[in-house]
């Protein structure tokens, strides 16, 4: 092959070895002169290696897909006291892990998605000094990571998220503070234990909405199963293929937000 | 698969013509066997409103019914019929919500499973029904498991490209910093996933104004240059994803000089000479994914014109890994020669160092290997050799030399008007810096190969002007008007 021992020779030059004379602008007829090209997207010089990487994209299921059986491993329980959760693989268990007791309150045990939601809850409802400072300044941070906003109160907060940030009413990681109910889970162990994921206590309730929920809203939920949200749109709807579903699942998806809302 | 290979890039084509060309991964677990392809096999025939229904009241059941109506659930999404009775029913969405954020590990899975398997519906409307569920995609890329975010980038990824309104709605919703604090997450399968996500973004129509100024106003383009060079030995997946997500970055000019001053130009240039050393050892396989994008990247930003910016790249080992490419890739991958070739334009147009370091390294005759590849390329040879020959006598001298005539010769014969033309204005440099050159030419059969142009409209006039050379005696050299000092006599 072709001079590959130069791959490897550092030679660096400033300097070209050959003399280059001033240019000269070319003369009729001939017209070229040297120019460095730009390819803006959709130039034909780049179609060969657009559709390349497109059908490596879409060829990825081959290589992507074929998961490795995971390692089986004999079943084994967490080990977090009061959690009776089993498991077979261990990225199941990682799994569980992350979600119920890495970002955990270690005041009222809530466990959160993400570190940062975590960092707001514990401000905002075990730090004594939030509520006096709260009502000094803004206080209340934005949730949305990389937003420096802050806000007088929670429903403030929520206005900014819903408008500014376009984020659902019903934001589920966003509960407001409820100062009777809160006291009470600070003081009452029982308590706490309830607010605990229902999931992994009563699994055989009906039970969606389950981080984040106090004992009065899971009441609630479970007088209204969510699974009464849901029905089959109009019959007119059915028989044509082609409406977008924006028409009829906009509208049930705005009253299901309405619902919810009086709620909170 | 050849013909099926050549079958989707015909239908890529003609996306790409449209300005429609776009693609969505399916991360899909097959558990029924290994082999097949995961997205051919359709298990049932598409439910019914009132199946998809039932399916969704299941869910709402106890635990193990849960689990199982999910499962069926996620597989009858597998359908497009399916998908589409799914977003028309009420509420049905905000069922997929709750238990996408369930705290039990396996079925936040599954759901999160059954929305990818909508995402990666060809419906726009389908993506636009998963609207209520991006908050909590972002939410969840803080990481629950590698597979789950992994889940959460595949389906953001496939949502963006889908529908503007996805776009429109992640954008306030922090997608960019919420990829700019991923993007430092330890696991090559979640870093992969991000470049797709992101690539997909900076792919959007309106990219250029709404998405590129916000991720270069972030810490995302100092991790990707890293990315972009990082564990090559072992897997080349994350690489490939961020160099390309570069491509759409300068292709489209909104701060490249923020990208220089970061200095990508030194990396990117370190890249590709540890991939041409890749190449040379034959580890080459798919290595085209990674190659072409960077190539892309130096080309564009050349055309910047901007200071500093050739400094940055100058190194004449760059030159042989062109080569070492070009030759690599000649038979099962032109679109790598014609970039190379697109790369050593922008270098040698201006640069009399990379002009000098061509024929030092004596690469002239592996170009000219090239012409007879593709109307393309060797549109593109010719331009280079016109660039090495504008630079002057000594130049010319030098090509003169390696025998550059009796290449142009065939060519012309050969060649439609634009290649020819292009071959007319090479001579002319040729004969003007160098006459030796045409005396030489119309000794051998230069004169008849001009001939067959001269009646052509677009190449008559340039024909006719050459053709004058032959009957006119050899002006003084040019370059013994030039202090013979400049003429250096010890060159290889
Ligand atoms: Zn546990
Ligand atoms: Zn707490
Ligand atoms: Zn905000």
């Amino acid at each position: 092959m072709l001079l590959l021992s130069g791959l490897s020779a550092a030679v660096r030059a400033e300097l070209p070895l050959l003399p280059a004379p001033a240019r000269a602008p070319p003369q009729a007829p001939f017209r070229f002169s040297p120019r460095r090209l730009r390819c803006p997207r959709e130039h034909e010089l780049l179609e060969d290696g657009d559709i390349h990487r497109h059908l490596y994209l879409q060829d990825i299921l081959v290589s992507v897909t074929q998961v490795t059986e995971k390692p089986k491993v004999s079943e084994f329980s967490c080990h977090i006291a009061g959690c009776c959760q089993v498991f077979d693989t261990l990225e199941g268990y990682e799994h569980h892990y992350n979600t119920l007791h890495r970002n955990v309150c270690s005041f009222c045990k809530r466990s959160f998605p993400s570190g940062h939601l975590l960092d707001i809850h514990i401000l905002e409802w075990h730090d004594s000094l939030f509520q006096i400072m709260a009502e000094k300044q803004s206080m209340y941070q934005c949730l949305v990571q990389g937003c420096v906003e802050k806000f007088k109160s929670s429903k403030d907060r929520k206005d900014h998220l819903v408008t500014v940030h376009l984020y659902p009413s019903d934001f589920r990681f966003d509960r407001p503070k409820k100062a009777k109910s809160s006291t009470k889970h600070s003081k009452s162990p029982l308590l706490q234990n309830t607010s605990m994921p229902v999931d992994i206590k009563t699994s055989e309730q009906p039970q969606v909405d389950s981080m984040e929920i106090s004992p009065v809203e899971n009441m609630e939920n479970a007088s209204q199963p969510l699974s009464s949200l849901i029905s089959l749109p109009p019959e007119k709807h059915l028989n044509r293929s082609r409406i977008p579903s924006t028409i009829c699942f906009g509208q049930g998806a705005t009253r299901g937000f309405k619902s919810m809302k009086k709620k909170i | 698969m050849p013909y099926i290979e050549a079958a989707c890039a015909t239908a890529l084509r003609k996306a790409r013509k449209q300005q429609q060309l776009i693609s969505k991964r399916l991360l899909r677990e097959d558990t029924q066997n290994g082999e097949g392809k995961a997205g051919m096999e359709i298990p049932t025939d598409p439910l019914s409103e009132q199946e998809v229904l039932q399916l969704l009241r299941d869910t709402q059941k106890g635990t193990e019914e849960r689990k199982k109506s999910l499962s069926c659930l996620r597989q009858a999404l597998q359908h497009k019929e399916t998908q589409q009775k799914f977003v028309r029913l009420e509420g049905s969405m905000r069922v997929l919500i709750g238990l996408f954020t369930s705290s039990l590990a396996d079925v936040q899975m599954e759901a999160a499973r059954c929305l990818h398997e909508l995402s990666h519906s060809s419906d726009p409307a389908v993506a636009e029904a998963c609207l209520p569920a991006t908050s909590y995609l972002l939410t969840y890329l803080s990481g629950h498991s590698i597979e789950f975010t992994e889940l959460c980038l595949y389906t953001l990824g496939n949502l963006v490209v889908e529908s503007e309104a996805v776009r429109k709605q992640l954008l306030p919703q922090g997608i960019i910093s919420a990829l700019a604090s991923c993007i430092q997450s330890p696991h090559e399968a979640v870093l992969e996933g991000l470049g797709y996500v992101l690539s997909q973004l900076l792919q959007a129509k309106e990219a250029s104004i709404e998405i590129i100024p916000l991720v270069l106003d972030s810490a995302l383009p100092q991790h990707m240059l890293q990315l972009v060079c990082s564990n090559l030995e072992l897997g080349m997946g994350v690489a490939v994803e961020f160099a390309w997500c570069l491509h759409y970055i300068v292709c489209s000019c909104v701060n490249n000089a923020l990208l220089i001053s970061q200095g990508i130009m030194s990396t990117l240039v370190l890249l590709l000479l540890e991939l041409a050393s890749m190449v040379s050892k034959a580890v080459a396989d798919g290595l085209e994914l990674l190659i072409c994008p960077v190539l892309r990247c130096l080309s564009n930003l050349l055309a910047e014109e901007m200071e500093g910016c050739n400094m940055q790249v100058q190194d004449e080992r760059l030159l042989v890994a062109l080569f070492t490419f070009m030759q690599y890739f000649l038979n099962h991958h032109l679109f790598i020669v014609q970039e190379c070739l697109w790369l050593l334009n922008n270098l040698t147009a201006d640069e009399p160092f990379f002009c000098s370091a061509m024929l030092t390294l004596d690469l002239i005759p592996a170009l000219l290997q090239l012409l007879p590849c593709s109307r393309m390329v060797a549109l593109l040879v010719l331009t280079v050799l016109c660039n090495i020959a504008e630079k002057g006598c000594a130049y010319c001298q030098q090509l003169h030399q390696k025998a550059v005539l009796s290449s142009l010769i065939s060519i012309l014969t050969l060649s439609d008007a634009e290649v020819a033309g292009q071959c007319l204005e090479l001579l002319h440099l040729l004969f003007l810096h160098w006459p030796e050159a045409a005396a030489d030419f119309f000794t051998q059969a230069g004169l008849q190969a001009l001939e067959q142009h001269q009646h052509h409209p677009e190449l008559q006039e340039r024909v006719r002007a050459l053709m004058n050379l032959a009957t006119q005696p050899a002006a003084a050299s040019p370059c013994s008007l030039v202090s013979s000092a400049a003429v250096p006599s010890s060159l290889p």
